[in-house]
């Protein structure tokens, strides 16, 4: 059972000054090495000492890894980039503010400082059953606590559950996808560049882990594209309390509207499920169509098509189905009689 | 428990009981490399120090006059039944394991929709078996110990009579199908419990069916009938593409095999089969 304790059980600790070090750190140990980047997920799992790896690689000290670099076709950010440097640069803030609304509502100003946007993509599920150390499925064991009559559910999965009923809790992951973004990773084989949304997994495909980084690997940098810059966005979280809270479940869309019809978007809500999902079906059924609330209404019906509530969070079907509908529609202001 | 614990992996439940979860994976290797070892030690022999197959007497020549050329062996229900179970067993065991070895898919669903198709199957075996084929042709009877024990001296080279010609399924086919009862039986018996625990079109989801420690126990009987199954499979499909087995083969693919080769392996007064052709009670399972 998680017992938080002040001292953190012993490992080694590495502190690599380029990706090229790092990596070899990396690949020397293996499923034995925890990567570090804020600390705001790892210090969580060593205190509770639930997780006791061998080998600590914290990538704090490595240049490479930080700012945000803008050329022709887009901005580049490093995977160590605090949220707090994301939310605050300026080109992010005028082209690309989808992102900059999702980084700034996650967490609080003094995470966002620590916080990175690659630990923001890559930290772990928030399922309490998972992260206080028991024998869960997602920790290697053979049942989903969450996913019983009486187990407490409120924040999880209304779909692509299999097994495990854990959600994604990144604010800035369904930004990214709606961005077109693109993930770099480095793994022992090479450069590898991966599309956002296919750098999350759910549980059908591996129950122990949230992204597909392998032992070995390392995310390096998101590339954002300039497709999007300038797009009308949306971005909506709604959590239990406004302020350092995790999303109940989040929206974000991209759209090129022309006049008032809906040229492109790209639309990805987090809370859903164990990872982010990008909604391909209310896109394609919402291009060309005009960007008003009866287009929302319809798309929001469509986007909880498939949906199954747990015991606790039926009610997220209707925020779903109204965050979606927000997205495309646009938020209707609350109308007084008097 | 002490025997199981370096076989399989514990944990805490949240009530503080420590109990088992699965076996220790390394027993996916450890049933590969037996299974293969097995197809090495094997294939050697028969190439550099096994002896020529003896029986007792001679062939019944006389009776090749009156039996047709192809002896019919499986029936078409029993053809089709070991395909589907065949492929069933296949899709079990590479949806259970590939994923644990590093290759991920979706492999929940196809493996319990495989799994229902093997029970069904199975089920069917059962009452076909019993009822239109001979119950007892694949349960070792006293001759074939007696002539297993025949054929066990003389492989130590002591003084024994050659072992008569086989039934219908020589003694190995028995053994070879008990295990696989044993194996399978346990695999599936745990299965169908296992399906509470995932959402399927069968049962509403009750993980709290069994103690914790009853379902750690059906998990770990469940993994050690899976990692005995590679293991069986391994050494079935071995012996299935032997040259010397390829007329068994093709009897469960066309249904009948070689009047030669039924003449020289199997003992007409064993596996009766009709001069006319149609088989008898016996034949066709």
């Amino acid at each position: 059972m998680a017992v938080i304790r002040d001292v953190m059980p012993a490992f080694e600790l590495f502190q690599p000054n380029s990706i090229a070090d790092a990596q070899k750190l990396l690949q020397q140990h293996g499923a034995d090495a925890w990567i570090m980047a804020g600390g705001l997920d790892s210090f969580d799992w060593l205190k509770d000492r639930i997780k006791r790896p061998k080998a600590v690689v914290d990538l704090s000290g490595i240049g490479e890894l930080k700012g945000v670099r803008v050329s022709g076709d887009g901005i580049e950010i490093g995977a160590m980039t605090t949220l707090t440097e994301v939310v605050k640069h300026p080109v992010i803030r005028e082209k690309y503010s989808l992102l900059a609304e999702g980084a700034e509502l996650a967490a609080s100003p003094q995470i966002r400082n620590q916080g990175t946007i690659g630990g923001n993509v890559s930290q772990d599920t928030r399922c309490w059953y998972y992260r206080g150390g028991w024998p869960c499925y997602r920790a290697g064991g053979n049942i989903c606590y969450a996913d019983t009559p009486t187990g407490r559910n409120r924040e999880h999965a209304i779909l692509h559950a299999e097994r495990c009923v854990a959600v994604n809790p990144s604010d800035s992951a369904p930004a990214l996808i709606a961005l077109d973004a693109k993930f770099v990773l480095r793994t022992p084989k090479g450069e590898r560049i991966v599309d956002a949304e296919d750098y999350f997994i759910g549980p059908d495909i591996d129950i122990t882990r949230l992204h597909i980084l392998k032992p070995g690997d390392l995310l390096t940098a998101i590339r954002i594209p300039s497709t999007w810059a300038g797009a009308r966005f949306y971005f909506e979280k709604v959590r239990d309390r406004n302020v350092w809270d995790f999303a109940l479940l989040n929206v974000a869309s991209a759209m090129h509207v022309s006049g008032n019809t809906i040229e492109s978007i790209r639309l990805s809500v987090n809370g859903a499920a164990a990872r982010p999902l990008r909604l391909r079906a209310v896109e394609n059924a919402v291009r060309g169509k005009p960007a008003t609330t009866a287009t929302g209404e319809m798309a929001g019906r469509l986007a909880v098509q498939g949906a199954v509530p747990l015991q606790f969070n039926a009610y997220k079907i209707p925020l779903m189905r109204n965050l979606v509908k927000r997205a495309i529609g646009g938020v209707e202001e609350a109308k007084w009689a008097s | 428990m002490g025997i199981l614990k370096p076989i399989t992996e514990w944990a805490t439940s949240p009530w503080g009981q420590n109990v088992p979860i699965h076996i220790a994976w390394f027993l996916i290797w450890v049933a590969a490399l037996a299974g293969l070892l097995f197809l090495i030690v094997h294939s050697i022999y028969v190439r550099y120090f096994a002896k020529r197959e003896e029986f007792a007497g001679s062939a019944p020549t006389t009776l090749a006059a009156v039996l047709p050329k192809q002896i019919p062996r499986h029936s078409l229900a029993a053809r089709l039944f070991h395909w589907i179970m065949a492929g069933a067993m296949f899709t079990l065991l590479v949806t259970a394991f590939l994923p644990k070895v590093g290759v991920r898919f979706d492999w929940v669903t196809y493996h319990w929709i495989a799994g229902t198709v093997l029970t069904v199957s199975i089920i069917f075996h059962i009452i076909h078996a019993s009822f239109w084929l001979d119950f007892w042709a694949i349960w070792p009877d006293k001759a074939d110990l007696v002539d297993a024990l025949r054929r066990v001296r003389r492989f130590m080279g002591r003084p024994a009579p050659p072992p008569r010609r086989f039934a219908k399924y020589p003694l190995e086919n028995k053994l070879y199908h008990g295990a696989i009862i044993a194996t399978g039986l346990s695999a599936i018996g745990t299965g169908v419990f296992m399906l509470f625990r995932v959402r399927t079109i069968f049962f509403t989801r009750n993980p709290y069916l069994f103690s914790d420690m009853t379902w750690g126990m059906m998990y770990v009987l469940h993994g050690l009938a899976g990692v005995g199954l590679i293991g069986l499979v391994m050494v079935h499909v071995y012996f299935a593409v032997r040259p010397e087995k390829l007329d068994i083969t093709k009897s469960m693919i066309f249904g009948s095999m070689r009047r030669e080769f039924y003449l020289t392996h199997y003992d007409p007064q064993r596996w009766r089969v009709e001069a006319s052709g149609s088989p008898s009670r016996s034949e066709g399972d």
